[in-house]
């Protein structure tokens, strides 16, 4: 390795940080292990500032809490490999839970409900698709708008008001678990395999990549860019009406106005696991680590007293460190 | 083939002339009012390189694009090997055996070399659900490489490693490595230094020994000179020359881009 400014003593630390560090960060790989790296410390630090953090028990509490997290950041992940955003993806969720709400009211039954909340889903995000791709407008407005009509739909299908839900299933799927591994998290666990599955063992996989690391020549090569596009979004709203059923089971009623977290957080989990928003890069274990690592410190701050108003401004700052390391990735 | 019919066979191809791989006749192409190509008539010979050279404007760019399935002509014809074709999408332009260069190569940074050269033709299975068969695929584009004698540090290396001569030969494979019968390149050596220009000009000038044919777009007449067997001069949307490249010079070329000396083809009767 060489050391320019090695014969100057007092000039070597000064412009040896800032380039040498970021030269080694980019040669090594360690940016691409940089979010299991920071699981790993905020256990670390967790487990010996608080004797509470690592038990069983508390583990299982901050899987459960993710999962939702999880299955919605996964979705919004396939949107920005492509180079896109869904901004619509909380409202998705109200709109999904209200969907069982309403199945309930009239007396429809809640299997029903849920499957009125998946199609729901899968057909505003379609629709976003369909207005990003065929109206050529960009999805941040696209989605935009969607964030606004949904989360009214919601509000108008609900009348404003939450809905209780009793359903075995909903039950079983909420509070029930299979050996040691809670239901819901096996759910977003199986979310995870085959979007795992879809993105690095299929041709639309390949293509989702293609079209967000080089959407005019993947158009030039013949790919079917609109439908690619449309795809996408589908996957990012059916995962939504599928989280919207996660959280229904969670809180035991259909909900009009929760579920706004999401948006935020799936982009945040989905950034600190490493998808490049410039599109064509990312990863579903990255998202779905980052989801845990952004649970497990609010988990931890709430064990260690820290109050609630400060929690936001510590994701927050995790997610901007995040974005400014990965800027050195190549 | 008893030795009658192929002595019957050659009889009809040399009667008929030299075999056209690509064949254009009187296409032409509107956007509303604007004519951007005014029937265009260019031919290519099987396993030769023919160019098209044109001032910006002149029209290149849009047969380009019509040969390519991206736009659709207004009238006229194109034939591929003797067959009749319409080409309603880029996919559809690769399927009847036209590949492109393109100008800004149409690779993907952060996909692997071998991804890139299946890209939009990746072998799969599980029907449907089009599984990629990824180990296939890289050892197919192992012995394609090695078959084109291009050297690559790792198949499975991320494009974005690649220095911009070897991206330049990971995107000429494409474009010739899937039984191209005609393999069009939309200015390839525009990006690159002057050492790598040269193992490119190489990489062309031995798939052409192989038979392989190629369309040749650029703006770099020494590079016309050394590269084609004949010439196609474009201006204001028509062709208003043709030479076989050995019997004309540069100087000649810019007269006839330029206009300086008058179109010989393509004029209408009342010009």
């Amino acid at each position: 390795m060489t050391q320019p400014n090695v014969r100057s003593g007092t000039s070597v630390v000064a412009p040896l940080v800032p380039g040498q560090l970021a030269r080694f960060v980019q040669s090594s790989k360690l940016l691409d292990w940089a979010i299991v790296l920071a699981l790993l410390a905020v256990m670390a630090v967790g487990g010996i500032a608080s004797p509470h953090f690592l038990t069983v028990a508390n583990i299982t509490s901050i899987l459960v809490a993710s999962s939702i997290l999880v299955v919605v950041a996964i979705g919004q992940t396939f949107v920005i490999i492509t180079a896109g955003i869904d901004l619509s993806v909380g409202s998705l969720v109200q709109v999904s839970s209200v969907m069982i709400g309403v199945a309930v009211t009239y007396k429809l039954g809640v299997p029903a409900g849920m499957l009125m909340a998946v199609l729901v889903g899968a057909l505003f995000g379609m629709i976003n698709g369909l207005i990003v791709s065929k109206g050529k407008i960009s999805d941040f407005i696209a989605t935009l708008g969607m964030l606004s009509i949904a989360s009214g739909t919601a509000l108008v299908l609900s009348n404003g008001r939450p809905v209780s839900v009793i359903s075995p299933l909903l039950t079983s799927l909420a509070s029930g678990s299979i050996g040691p591994i809670p239901n819901i998290t096996l759910l977003a666990g199986i979310v995870a395999v085959l979007g795992h599955l879809v993105l690095f063992h299929t041709q639309f996989g390949t293509h989702l990549f293609a079209i967000g690391g080089n959407h005019e020549g993947s158009r030039n090569l013949g790919l079917k860019v609109g439908r690619i596009k449309v795809a996408a979004f589908m996957i990012s709203g059916l995962l939504a009406g599928i989280a919207g059923i996660m959280l229904t089971a969670r809180i035991g009623s259909a909900e009009p106005a929760t579920g706004s977290s999401y948006l935020l957080n799936s982009i945040a989990a989905s950034v600190l696991g490493g998808t490049s928003l410039f599109g064509g890069r990312g990863t579903i274990v990255g998202p779905v680590i980052g989801a845990l690592v952004l649970m497990a410190l609010l988990n931890l701050m709430t064990l260690l007293g820290i109050g609630v108003f400060y929690q936001p401004i510590v994701t927050g700052l995790v997610v901007i460190i995040f974005a400014i390391a990965y800027r050195f990735q190549k | 083939m008893t030795p009658a019919a192929s002595t019957a066979y050659d009889a009809a191809v040399s009667a008929a002339g030299p075999r056209k791989m690509l064949d254009v006749r009187n296409v032409r192409k509107h956007f509303g009012p604007v004519v951007a190509l005014d029937g265009v008539s260019i031919s290519v010979e099987a396993g030769k390189v023919a160019a098209i050279v044109g001032d910006n404007g002149a029209g290149k760019s849009t047969l380009v694009k019509i040969l390519t399935g991206v736009h659709q002509p207004t009238s006229g014809e194109i034939a591929f090997d003797g067959q009749p074709v319409v080409m309603h999408d880029p996919d559809e332009a690769r399927r009847v055996g036209v590949e492109t260069l393109f100008q800004d190569l149409a690779l993907v940074d952060d996909l692997t070399i071998w991804q890139n050269l299946f890209l939009g033709r990746e072998l799969t299975w599980g029907g449907p659900l089009r599984l990629t068969r990824k180990r296939a695929m890289a050892e197919r584009a192992r012995e394609m490489l090695s078959g084109l004698q291009i050297n690559i540090p790792s198949i499975e290396a991320r494009v974005r490693r690649l220095s911009g001569g070897q991206r330049q030969a990971v995107a000429i494979s494409r474009a010739v490595g899937w039984n191209a019968k005609l393999t069009i390149m939309d200015e390839p050596t525009a990006a690159l230094g002057v050492k790598e220009r040269t193992e490119v000009e190489n990489l062309i000038e031995r798939l052409r020994d192989q038979g392989r044919t190629f369309l040749l777009i650029s703006h770099n007449f020494d590079q016309v000179m050394r590269l084609s067997n004949e010439i196609w001069i474009m201006r204001n949307g028509r062709v208003v020359g043709h030479r076989r490249t050995a019997e004309t010079s540069g100087d000649e070329l810019v007269a006839l881009i330029t206009g300086a000396k008058p179109a010989e083809i393509g004029r209408k009767p009342s010009d």
